[in-house]
């Protein structure tokens, strides 16, 4: 909402400089957005007459005309404007004198004929935006040779305010003026809105079939206007002051009244009117050809004006384009309703309409307003165009019109919710200003709220509006207090934080991707994946959401190898998207990607590519952290976005919880990636679950190790055979630890050694040669049973 | 026994002249060995008389022990030669980086929303999380927005279906707490949220954190002590101005806009501020009542405050990022600046 501080002023007018009454509004809830000069700066421009014009001897377009600027002799300028006329009042710039954009007016000659100043058109003058076809014509009665800046009011500064959708009530100059005096313990004073006699008694009937979405309808018939008069400078600025351009009288007086008093109005031509005009809900199939031109199918829950041959206007949005007032219109069918914000509220934006007029009743328009507000555009119609008014229609539903609200409004709730007393006398004076009616009662107040404020209905609502105009910055300020009660703490959890803090640990940064990815890029790397799809995504490219953290993260490896970054560590933590809707998980997943150099480059090698073994090295870590590692396993497994011989599941007691891998060349080469990538992705709640630690005692006895070595195939997983030799190396072992994998020389082709160290230990004894032999020959034959395997001498 | 000064002397040029400890070995059992020059001499007193041989004895053992003591001196002297040139020849440049893995970093979101936490934790919030799709109850009707409020058009929503929606903010985590347990409840709720909007200033995604408090006689005054305590630790700057607008938000009554002193020209006036010296920088209100009932909490007994936050907006301040575009590219070269 845009309004000229010169006409707040005119209803209040406080002892504060145009900031110092932006600021406090703005510190009342009215956030001002804006505060800007109505004009720019210019001066040396003058009311003139224009006295004579003639053609220029060696121009076509141009004219020389002489105009009175007061000064004592006529002063002889070119003009090149097509609407310059004999007796014409114009703004006139006088040589010296400075237009917006530090244009300094000089004498000069236009081919060969001296002009001695320029007549201005409103975009020279910095008073639209846009060009002006012409010279800006002033009312005749403008008086010749008074400073233009002094005779326009330009002096003044247009306050923008954002408002938030409960202040509907601020809509409007009447609204606003009404906050400011409160704000300054000022009475506010209006327009006169008397009623206006009626001419003659015809009326134009009126139905209200809905009326729980339109409760009032006020219509009233205006004859003999003449729509093609020029509407008043004064409203014509207000208005520009406002963001409203002027299109003719009829909808000037509308708008002016609309943002005068907040009451939207619809004018109709009576001609166009046929029956009666019926408030209705839309009819299957119904359409509308609005005032803006489109043609709209409507849905049934739309509410409508109507007559008997179908909608005339969408209530309370916008007119139609065959029921409006043109040029030709003699009878004026004058409409002010009150449309319920439920009937309004969310009808524009589904149409992908916006007005003025919907923006109000959405927010809630004052039903009390309804007769004041036409008797208020009938005086000005009437002023400006002629003609006669016939008396108020109405039609009404008392039982559908808002109920009085009554709010017991308890002193000591107030006290308490602001920790602060504030004086009966001011809180009763605080909401007398803002319009409520109050009665002091034992406990506090009883408050009957007015018709305009559709924001206020219980206590809260209340305390709101005292603690607002008290001010928000006057209340105190205190630091809660609470018991110091101490809860347990989950030992064996292992945080989010300490994972993160571990990747970094590792040499990882970490990435926040967007959740929602590009279907495509989803498909290749999960083509099974389900996942929901966004109704209104922004792009298509951000459309589906994830089903898994690899999409992201493979963008983001992208995007920095594309941008000269060779080695790439990235991780990420978020939730993963799986299944239909009704079936949906929404899975925590910490994941990562990376490729490039083992270490940075440096002196010191590490300058092999990373390798599957690298990765999982990093995921172990995050595993110990819980120190539970037997809980986990890594398994042989396919996934469409691995390489299926580098790609393993991550199970945790034995739960599928994530893969690890390199990505599969395939898909590598369709992004277009040159180096391999790793990528790992497991559930956080498995990464969080571990375990408190346990003691056992330490044993005295000593230690025996064997090692042993097996020559097997090379497709036999090493997990396979270290679960052998655990298995068969009875109650004392106490660590099973691979040390060595080779395949070469030696080694028959398609075949590796396995060296295992294995360690027993007795509580309590010294474990004797034969017990060990024992055991070793049961692993030795298990495995050479399982995995046809031969000991390695 | 004449010649025993000539002896002495011949042996210190001989042990000054030894160039390592195996050289003073020799030299040691050459003149002082059992078989040595020295004692060799002491073995020939007997055939001295008595009377000179105490005088002789005592000469040569004065000539023994010099030289021992000689032998002594040099080892020690060969000895820290040795050790010093081992020490040199081993010595390395330290002027070397370390070897092995370069640590990475967090997102300056994460690192942001760890801090925010830690500052709430530390004096008795929880941290509660929720699910990211949302239905249209606990995203707007819990929170007092019923369908068609005008509200709605405030936060342009991402939708799957009628009811199914991207969160719009985290204070769907406030409904489910506070349906889930009893006051008095603390909580911080960090998180992804998202509007479908993108420009400049705005990306589908961004991170918020919500706080909600309740408990018996909370007041307003408690309200304003948080925030403004929270926004002074959170810039370290004990002084920071911090200024309450009233606003409008359907969850909360009353509600305000909470606007800080500029921290970039601390209240002066500039680009960030856009010359005013304030930053808008959460809001925060009071719990509706309406809200409460949702979840079943007596209105008349509790009452609460919740707040609201972005990150990312923190984060700029707090690091003077000066585009939001940059937290979602994940840029290696922007995201290092915060490791």
């Amino acid at each position: 909402m845009k309004f000229s501080e010169q006409w707040l002023r005119e209803w209040v007018s406080p002892q504060l400089d145009t900031q110092a009454v932006a600021d406090q509004i703005t510190m009342a809830g009215l956030e001002v957005d804006a505060v800007e000069p109505v004009a720019a700066a210019f001066n040396g421009v003058v009311v003139a007459e224009v006295l004579t014009k003639e053609q220029h001897p060696d121009a076509d377009k141009l004219s020389v005309c002489t105009v009175d600027d007061g000064s004592a002799e006529p002063v002889q300028v070119v003009c090149g404007a097509p609407n310059v006329a004999i007796g014409q009042k114009v703004p006139f710039a006088q040589v010296g004198g400075v237009l917006p954009g530090d244009f300094k007016i000089k004498k000069a000659k236009l081919r060969g004929v001296e002009s001695r100043g320029m007549i201005c058109s409103e975009s020279e003058l910095g008073l639209v935006d846009d060009t002006s076809p012409g010279i800006f014509v002033l009312p005749f009665a403008a008086p010749t040779g008074e400073d233009f800046r002094a005779y326009m009011r330009l002096d003044d500064s247009t306050i923008e305010v954002d408002l938030t959708p409960n202040r509907g009530d601020c809509l409007s100059l009447k609204g606003l003026a009404r906050e400011v005096g409160v704000l300054n313990r000022l009475a506010v004073s209006g327009p006169v809105c008397e009623s206006v006699t009626a001419a003659f008694d015809d009326t134009f009937p009126v139905t209200i079939e809905a009326p729980e979405h339109c409760p009032r309808y006020i219509g009233r018939l205006i004859r003999g206007v003449n729509v093609n008069a020029t509407p008043p400078l004064w409203m014509v600025e207000r208005l520009r002051r406002s963001g409203i351009r002027s299109i003719d009288p009829v909808v000037d007086v509308t708008n002016y009244v609309m943002l005068e008093l907040g009451q939207p109005l619809h004018a109709f031509d009576r001609d166009n009117l046929h029956g009666e005009v019926v408030v209705r809900l839309a009819k299957e199939g119904e359409s509308i050809t609005l005032l803006d031109g489109q043609d709209i199918a409507l849905r049934p829950e739309t509410l409508l004006i109507a007559d008997q041959n179908g909608p005339l206007a969408m209530a309370g949005v916008m007119g139609g384009e065959n029921s409006g007032v043109s040029v030709n219109t003699q009878t004026i069918f004058l409409e002010s309703a009150f449309f319920t914000p439920l009937a309004i509220a969310g009808q524009a934006r589904s149409y992908g309409l916006h007005t003025d007029a919907s923006h109000r009743f959405e927010r809630g328009v004052d039903p009390d307003l309804t007769a004041v507000a036409i008797e208020r555009a009938t005086r000005l119609l009437l002023d400006i165009c002629g003609g006669d008014a016939g008396p108020l229609n109405e039609a009404k539903s008392d039982a559908h019109l808002p109920e009085k609200r009554h709010i017991n409004f308890r002193a000591e709730r107030l006290r308490s919710a602001l920790s602060k007393s504030l004086p009966q006398q001011e809180v009763s004076d605080i909401l007398q200003r803002l319009g409520l009616k109050v009665d002091v009662t034992e406990l506090g107040w009883d408050v009957e709220v007015p018709s305009w404020r559709f924001d206020i209905a219980i206590e809260e609502d209340l305390i709101e509006e005292v603690a607002r105009i008290h001010g928000y910055n006057n209340l105190p300020v205190r630091r809660p207090a609470a018991r110091l009660a101490l809860r347990a703490n989950d030992e064996a959890r292992v945080t989010q934080s300490q994972l993160r803090h571990q990747m970094v640990a590792r040499g990882y940064q970490e990435a926040v991707t967007y959740s929602f990815v590009a279907p495509e890029l989803q498909a290749s790397l999960l083509p099974e994946a389900v996942s929901p799809i966004l109704a209104n995504p922004i792009s298509a490219d951000l459309s589906v959401m994830r089903a898994s953290l690899f999409p992201g993260l493979v963008r983001a490896l992208q995007h920095n190898l594309n941008r000269q970054q060779t080695r790439v560590r990235l991780f990420e933590t978020g939730l993963v998207f799986n299944g239909h809707l009704d079936s949906l998980s929404q899975t925590p997943m910490l994941g990562a990607i990376a490729c490039g150099t083992r270490y940075p480059e440096g002196w010191a090698g590490g300058r092999d590519e990373i390798d599957f073994y690298d990765l999982k090295g990093d995921l172990e870590s995050l595993v110990v952290l819980g120190g539970n590692s037997q809980a986990w396993r890594f398994e042989p497994t396919d996934h469409p976005s691995l390489h299926p011989g580098q790609c393993a599941k991550v199970m945790h007691n034995d739960r599928e919880v994530g893969w690890i891998g390199t990505l599969h060349p395939r898909i590598r080469a369709r992004l277009g990636l040159k180096v391999d990538a790793l990528m790992f992705e497991v559930r956080l709640d498995a990464l969080s679950e571990g375990a408190i630690p346990s003691f056992e005692p330490l044993s005295r006895q000593p230690e025996v190790r064997r090692d042993l070595a097996f020559i097997v195939k090379e497709t036999v997983p090493v997990q396979a055979l270290l679960d052998v030799a655990t298995q068969q190396a009875g109650e004392h072992i106490k660590q099973v630890k691979l040390f060595d994998v080779y395949a070469g020389k030696g080694v028959a082709e398609g075949h590796k050694s396995i060296a295992l160290g294995l360690t027993w230990q007795h509580p309590s004894r010294t474990l004797n040669d034969d017990e060990i032999n024992q055991l070793v020959s049961a692993i030795v034959s298990q495995v050479r049973s399982e995995f046809s395997a031969e000991l390695r001498s | 026994m004449d010649h025993l000064p000539t002896l002495v002397s011949e042996a210190r040029d001989a042990i000054q002249a030894a160039q390592s400890v195996a050289a003073l070995d020799e030299l040691r059992v050459r003149y002082l060995g059992k078989k040595g020059e020295v004692t060799a001499l002491l073995k020939g007193l007997g055939k001295l008389s008595p009377e000179e041989r105490p005088v002789a004895g005592e000469r040569i053992n004065q000539a023994k022990q010099i030289l021992a003591d000689e032998i002594d001196a040099k080892r020690q002297q060969l000895e820290a030669a040795a050790l010093n040139a081992r020490l040199a020849a081993e010595s390395i440049d330290v002027t070397l980086p370390g070897r092995g893995q370069a640590s990475g970093g967090l997102h300056p979101v994460t690192r942001t929303l760890e801090r925010i936490e830690g500052l709430f934790t530390r004096i008795g919030y929880d941290v509660a999380v929720g699910p990211e799709i949302e239905d249209d109850y606990h995203n707007f009707e819990a929170l007092n927005i019923p369908a068609h409020h005008p509200a709605r058009g405030m936060a342009d929503t991402f939708y799957f279906d009628a009811t199914r929606l991207l969160r719009t903010h985290t204070s769907p985590v406030q409904v489910r707490t506070m349906k889930s347990s009893e006051p008095p409840i603390r909580i911080v709720c960090p998180g992804r949220v998202y509007r479908s909007d993108s420009d400049l200033t705005h990306t589908p995604m961004f991170h918020q954190v919500e706080g909600l408090l309740v408990d018996e006689g909370v007041s307003f005054a408690d309200l304003k002590g948080t925030i403004e305590g929270f926004l002074q630790a959170f810039f370290e700057r004990d002084d920071l101005s911090v200024r309450f607008r009233p606003s409008y938000f359907p969850f909360t009554e009353p509600s305000a806009e909470v606007d800080i002193q500029c921290v970039m020209c601390s209240g002066a006036g500039c680009r960030v501020c856009s010359h005013s010296g304030w930053i808008e920088i959460m809001g925060c209100g009071m719990v509706h009542p309406e809200v409460f009932r949702h979840s079943g909490i007596d209105t008349e007994r509790f009452t609460g405050f919740a707040f609201g936050m972005g990150a990312e907006r923190l984060a700029m301040l707090r690091y003077g990022v000066n585009d939001l575009r940059l937290f979602f590219e994940n840029d290696l070269r922007f995201l290092r600046q915060f490791a």
